[in-house]
């Protein structure tokens, strides 16, 4: 036996799982809450000893974990037009596991700086103009960041004529240059800059968060969570060069404060007819919805819906959708259970809607444009509707009664058209909560990982049609 | 490779126009003839053009429309680019910008009341684009391609 112990610190609970690397098996997993006040070690060793309870005494090969404690890894981009080298950067830091906490875009104003200032983030990237493009706003900004009183780990991602300006500027911060994240107009070049993202979470944030007593336990904190799921759906889709992938495939994670979705496809146009507009999006997509979640943000989900809609999704009064959101929101740990089975049936409808709006955000969309040539569709983002995969995860939902109907709302619907989802799939629940210790797997195991999910993840079967066909 | 020293273009055919054809020639009769071309392709919005052209601090917008709705089109994107901070771009276009038989001296007193430099009747040659390129932006006849 050679096991091995990946860890999640969350925001809440310090999740554990054993993996003997011999057998390929799953030996067990349990949970403890975070200790991000004290030491994050007794947290973890709390959950260890849960773990090892059920499968008795193990001795590690290795300990690696990811994080999203302590707030996870909190960013602010600053980039140019809103459209363009701003989204470019948003999409490279949420790729990376960012958490997003500001976009600035054009010059940085006094407001901005006061904002900096207030609540500077783990990671700025500073990016704007393409290469040999505009180089005032960035060069600016740079030197308007140098002023400020407080320091964060920098990273120059612009107009490469402006890089070396900016870096002298910022010579008081730790500053990284990257290639542009939009070398030409329209085209993407994130690797770079997560991969830029990844190394200064190791060598600054984590030290940072006063996680150094339990990263002594470990052989590394190597990732943010968000971005070891991203890994592990990414290796899942694609595969590895001895073990096949299970094909294109889109994820969402439903979780207390947000949701996340991630697809793996290239989403090019289907049809020669279709003519692509806007920035190109990254193969591996994820895009996280701050005000979509089960508990937290669970009147944000309210504000999309509707109460009316909510009450006539779940079966329930409007009075009773009131109630239930005033409940939750002062009890976030809430689970539903069988005694009330309102809540039952408002969780389901609030799980569904979140997962509907996430997913709706997240594909790309087809419009109909009237030309003198006749109609021409136009598409922005990425074609989901040929991925035959989803995922569906987080831990308010994978306990759910019906997590099927909860996981087919991330198909194509007639009543959102324009919303280009999967037209059919076959649907596959995270249910042991594997994700995230199977991403930081992959980093030493990636064969074993792969197999361990395709084995782990439990097929839910085909997903009832909500559409043959769309007309394109 | 020393681009930055090269005028930059931003080019595109605007409105839902879908020709796609003569932009091609354009962006490499361009790229050619020495300038930075981003081309956008067909179906652009004014939006687009602005966009691309802060990024890439570009040095004129080039306009086409082959559709003959360039009038209702192209209304507004001087008074825009003013808005976006590009004061003084320079704006070309050209095609089939209008429909119908029309007086072209008459087409071109209303495109520069629209706040466009230069207006380019149907069958223009890329050559004479171009040469008024070169002349609004001070490149030397010779020197363009030196860089390359």
């Amino acid at each position: 036996m050679r096991p091995v112990l990946l860890i999640d610190f969350g925001s809440t609970f310090t999740k554990v799982t054993a993996v003997d690397l011999d057998e390929e098996v799953l030996l067990g997993h349990a949970s403890a809450f975070t200790t991000v006040d004290h030491d994050i070690g007794d947290g973890l060793a709390l959950a260890i000893k849960q773990l090892e309870q059920k499968t008795g005494a193990l001795s590690y090969e290795y300990r690696l974990a990811c994080s999203s404690a302590a707030g996870g890894l909190r960013m602010m981009v600053s980039g140019l037009v809103p459209e363009l080298t701003a989204e470019a950067g948003r999409l490279a830091a949420l790729g990376a596991g960012a958490k997003i906490t500001r976009i600035f875009t054009h010059r940085l104003g006094r407001r901005d700086l006061a904002l900096i200032e207030a609540n500077p983030p783990d990671i700025l990237l500073l990016t704007g103009g393409t290469d040999g493009g505009n180089r005032a706003v960035i060069t600016d900004n740079a030197s308007a960041l140098a002023r400020l009183s407080v320091r964060f780990p920098v990273i120059i991602a612009g107009n490469r004529d402006a890089s070396d300006d900016c870096e002298d500027l910022l010579r008081d911060f730790e500053v990284t240059v990257c290639p542009n994240v939009m070398p030409r107009f329209n085209k993407l070049n994130v690797e770079p800059v997560q991969r830029a993202i990844r190394s200064l979470f190791l060598t600054h944030i984590i030290r940072a968060r006063g996680m150094t007593k339990a990263t002594s336990l470990l052989s590394g904190i190597l990732m943010p969570t968000p971005s070891a799921v991203l890994s592990a759906v990414k290796l899942l889709a694609t595969g590895t060069e001895r073990e096949a992938g299970i094909g294109e495939l889109f994820a969402v994670d439903v979780g207390g404060a947000t949701t996340d979705v991630y697809s793996i496809a290239e989403g090019h146009p289907t049809d020669v007819s279709v003519v692509l507009k806007g920035l190109e999006e990254p193969y591996a997509k994820r895009t996280v919805e701050g005000d979509i979640g089960m508990r937290y943000s669970a009147s944000g989900i309210n504000d999309v819906v509707g109460t009316e809609n909510l009450a006539a999704k779940a079966g329930v009064s409007e009075d009773d959708v009131r109630h239930y959101l005033a409940n939750i929101a002062d009890d976030k740990a809430y689970v539903p259970t069988a005694d009330d089975p309102n809540s039952v049936l408002l969780d389901l409808a609030l799980a569904s809607s979140a997962v509907d709006i996430a997913t709706t955000r997240h594909a790309g969309t087809l419009e109909e444009a009237y030309t003198t040539s006749g109609i021409v569709y136009v598409q922005t983002g990425k074609d989901l509707r040929a991925i035959r995969h989803i995922l569906l995860t987080g831990g308010s939902v994978i306990h759910a009664s019906d997590p099927k109907s909860i996981a087919e709302h991330a198909l194509y619907s007639e009543e959102s058209p324009l919303s280009l989802r999967p037209l059919e799939a076959e649907i596959w629940l995270d249910e042991n909560y594997i994700l995230a210790a199977m991403g930081v797997l992959a980093e030493r195991e990636s064969d074993i990982a792969l197999r361990l999910m395709k084995r782990e993840l439990k097929s839910l079967g085909m997903s009832a049609a909500r559409m043959s066909a769309l007309k394109a | 490779m020393q681009e930055s020293n090269r005028k930059k273009l931003v080019i595109g055919v605007i409105g839902a126009d879908v020709h796609a054809v003569g932009i091609r020639i354009l962006d490499y009769a361009f790229t050619d003839a020495g300038f930075d071309v981003t081309n956008l392709g067909v179906m652009v919005s004014q939006e687009e053009y602005i966009g691309a052209a802060i990024e890439t601090n570009a040095d004129a917008i080039v306009v086409s429309s082959l559709y003959g709705h360039g009038e209702l089109d192209c209304r507004g994107l001087r008074d825009k680019c003013d808005e976006a901070g590009l004061e003084g771009i320079l704006l070309y276009v050209g095609g089939n910008i209008v429909v119908g038989k029309q007086e072209f001296s008459d087409v071109e007193k209303r495109f520069h009341a629209m706040g466009f430099n230069r207006v380019f009747p149907p069958g223009t040659p890329p050559e004479t684009t171009i040469y008024w390129l070169k002349k609004d932006l001070g490149v030397e006849e010779g020197a363009s391609r030196t860089t390359d």
